[in-house]
């Protein structure tokens, strides 16, 4: 079954002063994710990521489309109950500690009294908060906010888990803890939602990714097809002070880094590449295909955009 | 009540308390006790009338502004420091929430007032050096006042609803104002004729009548307040309160959060 079917789902806003004209946040958006998968939305900053998860959320309203959840609509009160949510940059009601909120949220999440206090317990040992739990949250960094987010998220075990720029603002060790708690809602079974601009997180992370820019699913696609693509090229790395010039002629670009070169050039040019270092008794390290990066899909799904003006308005 | 309502209602009032909203408290009983001093000293037999009449309306004022400030800022702070979003993300309806956010303040407002009437007769203890009987009504005053306090609260989120705090705060005290005249506007409204004469009307019976809740002259003079006043406030606040709660309510619901 489909953990989220998005039916054309689209939002404007009215802008202006005085002669309000709508402004397109989000083109009608048809998108289709997995029970148990991993997905990340990918877009720049001011793309429509945010707004597709805020109209999932019910926090705005679709001016067109609607979206299935679970197998309900998304207006359904019992979708709620399954499904766990972290805004970017997560604010929290600083009057409370990290024990106190989240004994708060458990609370309006329907967590059954009996076993409540050892599920927030629970939560705050899988965060790493436990030392600072009394604390109240205006005393926390950045970083211990995020966690404390993606506790709340995932407080009432929630079957599905939408998270917004959840590395947003951390340290490489923060982003390193997020990516683990990632995989472990993977290893649960547990379907994830989460929107990044940062493409190495998605590239380690996810199933399948979706671009959007300027309010417009640009592609959708599988992780491991699009990074599994070769170029038609090869790189070759060996032991050297210099290039051969043999090398050179066959068209390698190459990088010298020490006493070691890098050299890429055409597949069908391997072999004789590989005569050269033979014939200079050159010492190989590694012969690889150069695949294609998440990287090269990313840009090139938000290039055409680039010169076409007024989309979006 | 729903227990998610009671949920966010005990944590809005939870915020008040640890925002130091309660600290008025001791602006008042300063004021108060200095007062009743000062009475003490210089007043000869109107000294229940004066700590009365003092006490009832500072404790209407320190109220009335503790209702506007921390109401206009019930949901639109939430807002802007998006915590409502991860409360809206859960199964709780945005009816519930501004409900609950209704109940907390008025929950705060009672504890405040309970704790200001207790300061209030205290002072009177002092001046008269023991309570009579006429000093009960003084409690009916006080209940007068907290109705007062559920309408103010209303009004607050209403008008936060669809507006900035600073325009919420001017309207919801505008309103106290010339509610607190609507007998006079009432009476106006009876000796005007034609076109004016209706909209003085409508005005007069659509401003909260905060007028017939202020009985605090009366109870410092130990004049007994009627049953069926009584009554009638309870069932008027009440009722105005439900509908600027349910206009607050029905605009929240179309809400889109930004």
């Amino acid at each position: 079954m489909a953990a989220i079917e998005i039916l054309d789902l689209e939002k404007s806003y009215l802008v202006g002063f005085w002669r309000k004209r709508p402004k397109l946040a989000l083109r009608p958006l048809r998108l289709t994710i997995e029970e148990g998968e991993v997905f990340g939305f990918l877009g720049p900053n001011g793309a429509g990521k945010t707004t597709t998860l805020k109209l999932l959320m019910g926090l705005v309203f679709p001016t067109a489309g609607t979206a299935r959840i679970l197998g309900m609509d998304m207006d359904d009160p019992r979708v709620k109950s399954q499904i766990g949510f972290l805004p970017e940059q997560p604010y929290f009601y600083d009057h409370l500690s990290a024990r106190e909120l989240l004994n708060y949220y458990g609370q309006l999440s329907g967590v059954p009294p009996k076993g409540r206090s050892a599920r927030v317990e629970q939560m705050l040992a899988r965060v790493g908060l436990s030392d600072s739990a009394g604390v109240q949250l205006r005393k926390f960094s950045k970083g211990m906010l995020q966690r404390v987010g993606l506790a709340q998220a995932i407080l009432h075990d929630p079957k599905l888990v939408f998270l917004d720029e959840p590395m947003s603002g951390l340290d490489p060790m923060g982003r390193r803890e997020v990516r683990d708690m990632i995989q472990q809602l993977r290893c649960e079974g547990k379907t994830v939602f989460f929107s990044t601009h940062i493409l190495s997180d998605a590239e380690a992370l996810c199933d399948r990714v979706g671009i959007i820019h300027q309010g417009e699913l640009r592609g959708v696609g599988a992780v491991a097809e699009l990074t599994s693509q070769t170029q038609g090229k090869v790189e070759i790395i060996f032991c050297a002070q210099g290039v051969p010039a043999d090398l050179t002629s066959l068209g390698a670009e190459a990088r010298v880094s020490g006493d070691m070169v890098n050299a890429v050039l055409p597949e069908e040019r391997q072999d004789a590449a590989l005569e050269v270092l033979r014939r200079e008794r050159l010492k190989l390290i590694s012969l690889t295909p150069v695949r294609s990066s998440l990287e090269e899909y990313y840009i090139q799904k938000l290039r055409p955009a680039e010169n076409r003006k007024g989309v979006g308005v | 009540m729903n227990s998610r309502i009671g949920y966010i209602a005990f944590n809005t009032f939870r915020e008040a308390v640890r925002d130091r909203v309660l600290y008025n408290l001791i602006a008042f009983a300063l004021l108060l006790s200095g007062t009743a001093i000062l009475v003490g000293e210089i007043s000869i037999d109107i000294e229940r009338l004066v700590v009365v009449n003092l006490g009832l309306t500072a404790v209407s004022l320190f109220g009335v502004v503790i209702a506007i400030f921390i109401g206009i800022g019930l949901v639109s702070k939430e807002m802007d420091k998006r915590t409502l979003y991860t409360v809206l993300s859960r199964p709780v309806r945005r009816w519930e929430f501004v409900v609950g956010k209704f109940f907390g303040l008025t929950g705060t407002l009672v504890v405040n007032t309970f704790l200001m009437a207790i300061g209030v007769f205290l002072s009177l203890l002092y001046v008269a050096h023991k309570f009579e009987k006429m000093d009960a009504w003084v409690l009916v005053a006080l209940y007068f006042i907290v109705l007062q306090f559920l309408i103010v609260c209303a009004l607050a989120l209403f008008f936060s609803s669809f507006s900035t705090p600073l325009m919420s705060a001017v309207f919801t005290f505008a309103l106290f104002v010339i509610g607190s005249l609507a007998e006079d506007l009432r009476g106006f409204a009876r000796i005007t004729h034609g076109f004016g004469g209706w909209i003085a009307t409508a005005v007069a019976y659509l401003v909260p009548n905060f007028s017939a809740l202020n009985v605090i002259s009366q109870v410092a003079h130990g004049d007994p307040v009627p049953g069926r006043l009584i009554l009638y406030n309870s069932v008027y606040a009440l009722l105005y309160s439900a509908m600027a709660i349910s206009g607050a309510v029905l605009i929240f619901q179309r809400r889109n959060l930004k």
